[in-house]
């Protein structure tokens, strides 16, 4: 114990006075740290991207395909363009440069070019200095369109004399599929289907359909463009990958990256509707011809045209079984409707292949997946990322099998979960905790809600809990109820050889009396809490307490995307590793400084905790803001990846395409009217292997949220595409229905945290898997009240009602 | 057209509005005033709930002409209506952060609206008043568990007029 003098607060060794043992950081990783946006956002200072504002600016607006496949003829601007308040009106003859772009394949055009392949396709751009001056102007252009036939399913789209939506296909995959209306193809064939066929006590075989739906973030698509005296552009923007914008943007202005400075804004919710671009080069080509800063906010309409939203799905399935419930054969063909343009739909074709047998072992597989290029509206990453499809299908085949084999759905499941160890259909080897059985033991060893929750102490009902609440359309007559289960698997991270980096900047220096952090980073804030988890690591690794998150921009490499439950995994990983090299440059920094003054600085273990230097015996060795005074800035930048991984085998299948899996179940509790078809989930349970839990309280968030996804999708959530005309005819919350507060129950969730030995902390993604197995759980339990087969989601009253 | 009404008990003028105008533009477009936010345009998800001579409304939904004479109440302006000191947190405010029912935040300004609204009329409310006083307003992130607990914490803690003992920068803790 040192005294020490109160002079300058030092001890001769450099430990801070009255203190000489160690103690653990406060807020790093592991607790329910509060985020650090929150404040901003409750008191409504936060600012999203549709909220920026800039002297002089103007307001954009797009023009869009009333038809989904039609060829122009003709476009006249004259009128709009006159229009007083009108500066600029853009066709696709007035771009720069490139005039096509995409995340994997780059067949989307700017604005449309010459052909319109799907309803809302931009056509032209205005910029004018009121919005709805914007609108009337967009009005105003005369587009001679021809109308087209379309091609809207797999029939038609390789029908024999089907219009080619995309002739002249050179990308990777034109070479690989059967017909040049499928986007791309995966097969994955594994043992011998044929002789384990034989063996089956049990074969049960399907067709099952998932609607298309949509992400529905709240904040709808926005950004500013703000053109810079250089001639480049600064683009303030919401969106989850910063980096593949700018790769996407600067060739289509026709600048170089340097010139193309994009700042992340507030984003409101994201769910991979914001992986491609949606507004982005159009409002940079607005401001680059008008010469001032241009904003653009697309109202929920629009919104449901701006982005891809989840591939729509029909899917075949057999199963077979022996007659101790042990899984021989799996057979499946999953057809993807990628719309007009290709996005992600390859990476999804991947995903939907890979993980088509759901969290079992199966020794005999022969599935085949592919994506259609159609006149339906594009689809590309929505949370879950074509997994959430399979699973649907998948486990509904499991509840039917059980039911053939005369066992309990969660036992049959238990029979054939997966565990470390395991082989997938893939030929990988599932190398971290699979903990399959028990998260199903888990989620049904919850107790039970009661039964009857809507009766109130006076005897009567109260109407909010029963199904159709205050519709008053029962006093809990006709009411039923249902128990569902459902577990899925999901891959963590990029898959298929990507090369999936991130980048980080971290600096320590000393600010007001003690040691600052401050971490620089791409990535793409969307709600998930990353910027929270982010100060956690560096207060975890650095032993400080204030950790500054600098805004996400491109003056720092890329930190990839946000999506693919990735974010915490890979850009976590790079700010952990460039913590470690700041804390090795602020340790050398103490040496030179301190270390004539104690022994330890040359032979012991080091730290930093609470903000001082410690031996890994606890011992204090000097407060780090006084190694820190008087130096400038200790600064590391880290790229980080994590374990690399290699494409599927075209033909088989097979290779190490995933990084992690991560899985999660479900129990659903329903009761459903049967009179009526309304269905009231009365609880969804969820168990899931986080691995470790950075942050709790966000983890639980994430899996509430994503539970709630799934439930939509379940009963309610749709995008209604008109199948003879390709149009859109619910774009709006009106029609679009996502679920209210009234419609999701209470989400009790059980997290379970068994490290992967390969990733940070041992940590799991989190906020896809949940997405996943609660559709089928909900729909399972609907299926258990009523006794219906249910092969389509979103089940609606009239698929329970017989009509 | 000039409208006068009173924001958050300031009087504010705008001027050369079009009739076509909602009182959500005006607030976010002429007064600067972005915090109700807009996400439908068409009163189905709440996200621009501000308060309209006491009543919970759709800013979206009211013509800018209607709100001439009136009072509102927005986002902005919940601290100063707990009569917390300035730069701190009303309660709901405070519930909501410390609850982890922020995830993005774009619904949050309306839900806080709501939920400042029904802890005025009913300091203790049942799960079932909550979500009922809820349901107009869509939240796609955080699943609405976290919005419970925001507002049973809040009610717990005294809903109305209690002081934001952490202060602002008590978040991060």
């Amino acid at each position: 114990m040192t005294g020490g003098p109160a002079a300058g607060g030092r001890t001769p060794s450099g430990a801070p006075a009255g203190l000489t043992q160690g103690s653990r950081t406060r807020g790093g990783i592991g607790e329910s740290t509060l985020r650090p946006d929150g404040t901003l956002k409750v008191t409504g200072e936060f600012a999203y991207a549709s909220d920026l504002w800039h002297e002089d600016m103007l307001w954009g607006h797009t023009l869009r395909s009333p038809h989904a496949h039609a060829r122009i003829r003709s476009v006249d601007v004259a009128e709009a363009l006159a229009t007083p308040g009108v500066y600029a009106v853009l066709t696709h003859d007035d771009l720069p440069a490139a005039t096509r772009y995409g995340l994997e394949l780059q067949d989307t055009p700017v604005l449309a070019d010459g052909v319109v392949r799907h309803h809302g396709e931009p056509v032209a751009l205005v910029a004018a200095d009121h919005p709805e001056t914007a609108r009337r102007a967009a009005a105003k252009i005369r587009v001679a369109y021809e109308e087209l036939p379309v091609v809207t399913d797999e029939a038609s789209a390789t029908a024999p004399g089907a219009p080619v939506l995309h002739p002249g296909r050179t990308d990777g995959h034109a070479a690989h599929v059967p017909h040049p209306n499928i986007v791309h193809r995966q097969p994955v064939r594994r043992g011998d289907v044929a002789a384990a066929k034989a063996r089956a006590a049990a074969v049960v075989t399907g067709e099952y359909e998932v609607g298309m739906q949509d992400q529905a973030f709240l904040g709808p698509e926005s950004g500013l463009a703000v053109p810079a005296e250089d001639g480049g552009v600064d683009l303030y923007i919401a969106t989850q990958w910063l980096h593949a914008d700018l790769r996407q943007i600067a060739p289509v202005l026709g600048l170089p990256e340097d010139k193309v400075r994009m700042t992340l804004s507030g984003v409101g919710g994201a769910f991979g509707g914001r992986e491609d671009l949606s507004m982005q080069a159009h409002a940079c080509l607005l401001a680059l011809r008008t010469g001032r800063p241009v904003k653009m906010v697309y109202n929920r309409f629009e919104s449901f045209f701006g982005h891809v939203h989840r591939h729509p799905a029909r899917l075949r399935y057999e199963h077979g079984a022996d007659r101790d419930g042990r899984l021989l054969y799996v057979t499946a063909r999953i057809v993807l409707d990628g719309g007009a343009y290709a996005s992600s739909s390859p990476a999804v074709v991947g995903n939907a292949a890979s993980l088509s047998v759901g969290p079992y072992e199966c020794p005999n597989v022969d599935v085949e997946a592919l994506a259609l290029y159609t006149n339906n509206p594009p689809c590309g990453a929505m949370r879950g990322f074509g997994a959430v499809q399979a699973c649907f299908a998948y486990e509904a085949q499991m509840d039917r099998l059980a039911a053939e084999l005369g066992l309990d759905p969660v036992e049959f499941r238990r029979r054939n979960a997966m565990s470390q160890g395991s082989v997938m259909p893939t030929g990988q080897v599932v190398d971290s905790p699979a903990p399959v059985a028990e998260l199903l033991r888990r989620v049904k060893a919850m107790p039970m809600p009661p039964e009857r929750q809507w009766e109130t102490a006076g005897g009567g009902p109260d109407l909010r809990a029963l199904p159709g609440g205050v519709a008053n359309t029962t006093h809990g007559e006709g009411v039923v109820r249902g128990v569902g289960y459902a577990v899925g698997i999901k891959n963590v991270g990029f898959s298929e050889g990507f090369d999936d980096y991130s980048t980080a900047r971290v600096r320590l220096e000393y600010a007001g009396g003690e040691a600052v952090a401050t971490v620089h980073t791409a990535m793409a804030e969307v709600g998930q809490g990353g910027v929270t988890v982010h100060a956690q690591i560096a207060r975890t690794e650095l032993g400080v307490s204030r950790v500054t998150i600098h805004p996400a921009d491109t003056r720092v490499g890329s930190a990839g995307s946000t999506s693919a439950s990735r974010q915490t995994y890979v850009t976590g990983g790079a700010v952990r590793h460039a913590c470690a090299t700041v804390r090795e440059r602020v340790l050398a920094l103490g040496r030179t400084k301190f270390g004539t003054y104690h022994p330890a600085w040359a032979t012991a273990e080091l730290l930093l905790e609470d903000g001082k230097v410690v031996t890994d015996g606890g011992e204090v060795l000097a407060a780090l803001a006084d190694v820190l005074e008087g130096e400038e800035p200790v600064e590391a930048e880290a790229e980080w990846r994590h374990r690399p991984t290699e494409p599927f085998d075209l033909r088989t299948g097979q290779g190490t395409g995933h990084v992690q899996y991560s899985f999660a179940a479900h129990r659903a509790v329903v009761e459903v009217d049967t009179e009526l078809g309304l269905v009231k989930v009365v609880e969804l349970a969820c168990a899931q292997d986080v691995g470790k839990a950075l942050n709790p309280l966000s983890v639980t968030g994430q899996i509430q949220g994503g539970s709630t996804q799934g439930l939509g999708l379940a009963v309610m959530e749709e995008i209604a595409v008109d199948p003879g005309t390709g149009k859109v005819r619910n774009p709006s919350f009106t029609d679009y229905l996502i679920p209210t507060i009234l419609d999701t129950p209470a989400m009790p969730v059980d997290v379970l945290e068994l490290a992967d030995p390969h990733a940070p902390y041992g940590l799991r993604g989190v906020g896809e898997a949940p997405t996943l197995s609660s559709t089928p759980a909900v729909v399972a339990a609907i299926r258990q009240a009523t006794g219906l087969a249910l092969r389509r989601v979103p089940v609606r009253p009239e698929h329970l009602t017989g009509g | 057209m000039r409208v006068n009404m009173t924001v958050n008990g300031r009087p504010q003028r705008a001027d050369d509005v079009w009739e076509g105008e909602s009182l959500l533009y005006v607030l976010r477009e002429r007064l600067g005033l972005p915090g109700s936010k807009n996400a439908c345009e068409q009163g189905e998800c709440g996200s621009c709930t501000v308060r309209l001579d006491g009543v919970p409304v759709c800013a979206c939904l009211v013509a800018a002409g209607q709100a001439e004479g009136r009072d509102i109440v927005t986002v902005e302006g919940l601290a100063a209506r707990a009569g917390v000191p300035d730069g701190r947190l009303s309660p709901v405010q405070r519930a909501f952060v410390d609850a982890g029912a922020v995830q993005c935040g774009f619904c949050t300004p309306g839900l806080l609206v709501a939920a400042d609204d029904l802890l005025a009329r009913d300091p203790d409310p049942s799960d079932a008043d909550i979500r009922e006083a809820l349901s107009g307003n869509l939240c796609r992130c955080t699943g609405y568990e976290k919005i419970l607990d925001a507002v049973r914490l809040a009610a717990a803690r005294g809903g109305g007029g209690v002081g934001d003992e952490a202060g602002r920068d008590g978040q991060e803790g």
